[in-house]
């Protein structure tokens, strides 16, 4: 074997996490760069549902049997990412008995543990559940966070040697006497993490083969190098609960349809969602009567969510493919499996693959296939071992100790630290100076804030994905301040200026389709703190310069500039 | 039989707090009811009368030249210069621990992120703060206290441009409070003086606190600290402070929970009870009689509505954030007396994308005519003896503007008064 492949994955969601991780345990040496933050694409914005497979057991199966063999994969490797709440697909009265009865002998055919309950057993094991649900079926549904599942495969793939470039944009395909040979990416210029190697330049990597894990970005690409990939993607809503309405996934027994599922999701419960076809990734609308029908439906099935709090709402793009010659008019027909492209093979462009479709439950699954792919490129035979090696973070994350005491924390901020934390807890909390809480909604402490500095720079949205700080009910009202204060040890005033900025911007854009209600109460709230207490919106070092004389310099002054010696022998006596 | 006064104001903040005093002083029977703790305890203490235009022109240096300029609807326009001139008299008097009296000029004052924010009135203890004074700062931070980074907020002042030298240093707080302690804690511990132990020896927490930033020191005359300098005895505590550290001590308001906002509370509650009021709070107001005039209102106690009855009515029940007016996917309205808020049918008209955008929710209130009455959709006074004051008010933004407490007292102080007239 000559010397080792470097291998450039372009995507940091699931996909190119799972795959970089692969590659690199492989011992291949991986560069896998990422246009925003990890999970900037599709799977920072899924509903967080660790698929039984049920959902697919009637109308696709080879999906749903692979959903149930990841979910087993998942639960072992990657448990502080998952949370196991269990699932119910639930009976309306005017749903279908056939599709019922269809949909439990596909979990049957699938290998996935089905079981019927009553409607008085589902309301006793969920008693928000509405009082007409004719009976449900039981699986093994589970709820997994995502941030926190492709940053520990980023970091188990850089524990193997791979380098991961965030905020970094693939700009062109270097294409060579009919091969891919590289990347051009554009860094974003910033310090912290986001000083590449070079500084808010271009960089070309040189790779000996290219993987393009982009998903619903994948034609994109693709047109860089003058290559079809026709990608077609879904936009899908979901709105997030201010409460766990209920503590395990509730689906709509029926064949298909918008608004038919609940994950409970840490603090909050995610409704989901729709699925509708748009032309381009980043740009599509996001309505008013999306979030409407969200809450209006799935009300049929849980009535208190009629009026109850949305924090927020945020749209997920899927990577849909389907081969050239199906065809689907209707973007729930197609399969949710996923296809290797490799370009050699389809466009006698050699150097390349893209992987497309699929689904985030499976991301593990792919990576390996692509892994084998890649190695069998370079006949290099080496085992996968990404089912088998749990992800940083879970290796004996088997029980929850009395972190109370060890750490100095109230009972339930130090659970939850832990639950997020896994096997890293005790590198993470075991502090010297005090813990305060930054993030009181969700429990979050400078330890975790600064870990989370520490592996992902001064982008805050980065620190907030990696421990849930500001996505609790506030929406970072009462904590982005605090947030920003913690990069100031190590980063300048400006840069944690714009980090802060961002974060906030980022809190509110969600926040635009709750704000209704105690939402709107909170906008209210937040938007006053900053503007009025902190006078955010007007901040002089953000504009324009101030005449500091024009203004109250004290008791005895009327403005105008001030002879310091006075006020000196004036001051101090103010008080009561 | 209904519990009855001339005036009864419903609503425990700035703006009620203020009307039911302008009534008392007036000389009318005067009755307050509130329900909720007031959202002074998250307003950082400070009293703004106007930073900015709606323009977003400003910082203003005289905040009571600008008023007849402002758009017909804001409530100054209202009331008139001359109104919020004498509303603040009668704050001023009322609130002899604040300053700012001395000039029409607005004051800059730090805001714990850092920035600097214009106006009116400031506490005494942020008086030795002000922006425009030109002695060098010194900030102390808390290690244990997310809410005021001082290394982090003496840049973020020093990038606005200040005249002086300013420096953040980090302590550990005397004493053995928990790392999530809340600011009451430390208050109490300065207030009560109580012994900690420094280096095995017992010293009181004010020396103690003293001996922490003393070496930090350099040539600055002024340091500034997180507003957590007592609750009870602010003046005293700072007195100490400076007389330990030889130099002029003041605090940097904060956000919630704000001591200096509940400290303002307590003063005005206090001018309340002296003038003569009566006071309850805890319980909601849930119900009304009347038509065109409003009979009673119901006080719900332990289950039972309690009718109170009276002459005039204030409403001022706050905005948004006070829950005074409130709204759900098909509008905004405002609970009480269901007066009419004029709003846009789409909600996704209520706000702009950008989150400094101009929100159109934060304008978002009763309208009313010339006397504080509120209007119906077709312009006529929803009940001839009810006027609104404060944040129910709609049509102007006092977030963009920092006009919050300026209007709350200036339009308390005129709805007060003329309730109280009207009564007698």
């Amino acid at each position: 074997m000559g010397p080792t492949p470097h291998i450039a994955v372009i995507g940091g969601g699931s996909t190119g996490a799972g795959i970089a991780r692969d590659l690199a345990m492989r011992g291949l040496d991986v560069t896998l760069v990422e246009q925003g933050n990890l999970t900037h694409g599709t799977t920072g914005r899924m509903h967080g549902l660790l698929h039984s497979g049920g959902r697919y057991a009637v109308s696709d199966q080879a999906s749903a049997t692979e959903c149930i063999e990841e979910n087993r994969v998942l639960r072992d490797i990657a448990s502080h990412c998952v949370e196991m709440t269990g699932g119910l697909f639930v009976k309306r009265p005017e749903d279908s008995e056939e599709y019922f009865q269809r949909k439990l002998s596909g979990c049957e055919e699938c290998g996935i543990p089905a079981e019927v309950v009553s409607g008085e057993e589902a309301r006793a094991m969920e008693p928000h559940l509405a009082k007409d649900i004719d009976k449900a079926i039981s699986v093994p549904d589970g709820a997994i966070d995502p941030f926190r599942l492709v940053v520990a495969n980023a970091a188990s793939a850089q524990e193997h040697g791979a380098r991961i470039e965030t905020h970094s944009k693939v700009t062109d395909l270097i294409v060579e006497s009919g091969e891919v040979v590289g990347i051009e990416v554009e860094h974003d210029s910033g310090p912290g993490k986001r000083v590449h190697g070079t500084e808010g330049g271009t960089e070309e990597i040189q790779a000996d083969y290219v993987v393009n894990a982009t998903g619903a970005w994948a034609g994109r690409i693709g047109d860089m190098a003058g290559l079809d990939i026709e990608v077609r993607p879904s936009k899908g809503v979901m709105t997030i609960m201010n409460i766990r309405q209920v503590d395990t996934v509730i689906n709509r027994c029926r064949p298909k349809g918008d608004a038919d599922i609940v994950v409970p999701h840490e603090t909050t419960a995610i409704l989901g969602t729709t699925d509708e076809e748009v032309e381009d990734p980043e740009d599509y609308p996001e309505e008013q009567w999306e979030v409407d029908m969200m809450i209006d439906t799935l009300s049929e099935l849980i009535p208190m969510l009629d009026d109850a709090r949305t924090i927020r709402s945020f749209w997920g793009v899927r990577p849909l493919y389907e081969p050239p010659d199906v065809g689907s008019d209707d973007p729930t027909d197609i399969t949710r499996d996923f296809f290797l492209l490799d370009h050699d093979e389809r466009d006698d462009l050699p150097g390349m693959t893209s992987i497309v479709g699929g689904k985030f439950t499976t991301y593990r699954m792919m990576g390996e296939q692509i892994a084998d792919h890649v190695c069998g490129k370079f006949g290099i035979d080496a085992d996968c071992r990404t089912a088998d090696e749990p992800l940083p973070g879970s290796e004996d994350f088997s029980v929850l100790r009395d972190y109370m005491d060890e750490f100095g924390l109230r009972s339930p901020i130090g659970r939850r630290s832990v639950e997020r934390l896994g096997s890293r807890a005790d590198d993470v909390l075991k502090t010297d100076g005090p813990n305060p809480t930054v993030c009181a909604c969700e429990g979050v402490t400078r330890a975790e804030i600064q870990d989370a500095i520490k592996g992902s720079g001064s982008d805050l949205n980065a620190v907030r994905i990696r421990t849930r700080a500001s996505m609790g009910n506030c929406q970072g009202g009462f904590c982005s301040h605090r947030m920003a204060s913690e990069l100031h040890s190590e980063y300048d005033e400006p840069v944690v200026r714009e980090a802060w900025d961002e974060l906030l911007q980022e809190r509110w854009k969600g926040q635009r389709h709750a704000l209704w209600g105690e939402q709107l109460s909170q906008a209210a709230l937040n938007y006053a703190l900053h503007a009025t207490t902190q006078n955010r919106d007007q901040d002089p070092a953000d504009g324009d310069s101030v005449d500091f004389s024009a203004f109250d310099s004290g008791r005895g002054q009327t403005g105008g500039s001030v002879d310091s010696a006075d006020v000196a022998a004036d001051g101090g006596t103010n008080g009561y | 039989m209904a519990i009855e006064s001339e005036v009864l104001v419903i609503g425990g903040g700035l703006g009620g707090l203020t009307s039911a005093l302008a009534a008392a002083r007036e000389g009318a029977d005067v009755r307050l009811v509130s329900y909720k703790q007031s959202t002074l305890r998250q307003a950082s203490g400070l009293v703004d009368i106007l930073g900015y235009t709606p323009d977003g022109d400003g910082p203003l240096t005289d905040p009571y030249e600008a008023i007849p300029s402002l758009p017909e609807a804001h409530p100054y326009r209202k009331v008139g210069v001359q109104t919020v001139r004498d509303a603040l008299s009668l704050f001023d008097d009322a609130v002899p621990t604040y300053e700012g009296e001395h000039t029409d000029t607005n004051a800059l004052l730090p805001t714990h992120g850092g920035s600097i924010k214009p106006t009116a009135r400031y506490p005494a203890g942020a008086s030795a703060g002000l922006a425009s004074d030109t002695r060098d700062t010194l900030l102390v931070g808390i290690e244990e206290m997310v809410d005021f980074d001082a290394p982090h907020v003496a840049a973020h002042l020093d990038a606005t441009g200040v005249p002086f030298d300013v420096r953040g240093e980090t302590i550990r707080f005397p004493g053995d409070l928990r790392a999530d302690a809340k600011v009451t804690r430390y208050a109490k511990l300065l207030d009560t003086n109580s012994e900690v132990a420094v280096r095995g020896r017992m010293v009181p927490a004010r020396e103690a606190l003293a001996q922490r930033v003393n070496p930090l020191l350099e040539d600055e005359e002024r340091v500034g600290f997180p507003a957590i300098l007592g609750d009870d005895n602010p003046g005293a505590i700072r007195d100490a402070l400076g007389d330990h550290l030889g130099v002029d001590v003041f605090e940097v308001p904060m956000g919630p929970p704000s001591l200096p906002g509940l400290r303002l509370e307590d003063a005005l509650f206090s001018a309340l009870d002296e003038a003569g009021a009566s006071i309850e709070t805890g319980n909601p107001v849930v119900d009304f009689e009347g038509e065109d005039r409003i009979e009673k209102v119901f006080i719900e106690k332990n289950g039972a509505k309690i009718p109170n009855s009276a002459d005039q009515y204030v409403l001022a029940t706050g905005g948004f954030v006070g829950k005074g007016v409130e709204s759900d996917r098909d509008g905004v309205y405002e609970p009480v007396f269901d007066c009419h808020v004029p709003h846009a049918a789409d909600r996704y008209d209520w706000f702009e994308g950008e989150l400094f955008g101009d929100h159109e929710f934060a304008r978002y209130g009763v309208a009313t005519d010339d006397d504080l009455r509120p209007l119906d959709a077709s312009e006529h006074s929803e009940f001839e003896n009810l006027r609104a004051a404060g944040s129910v008010l709609g049509g102007y933004d006092f977030a963009a503007e920092k006009s919050g407490s300026g209007v709350s007292i200036a339009t308390g102080y005129a709805a007060g008064q003329r309730a109280a007239q009207e009564a007698r």
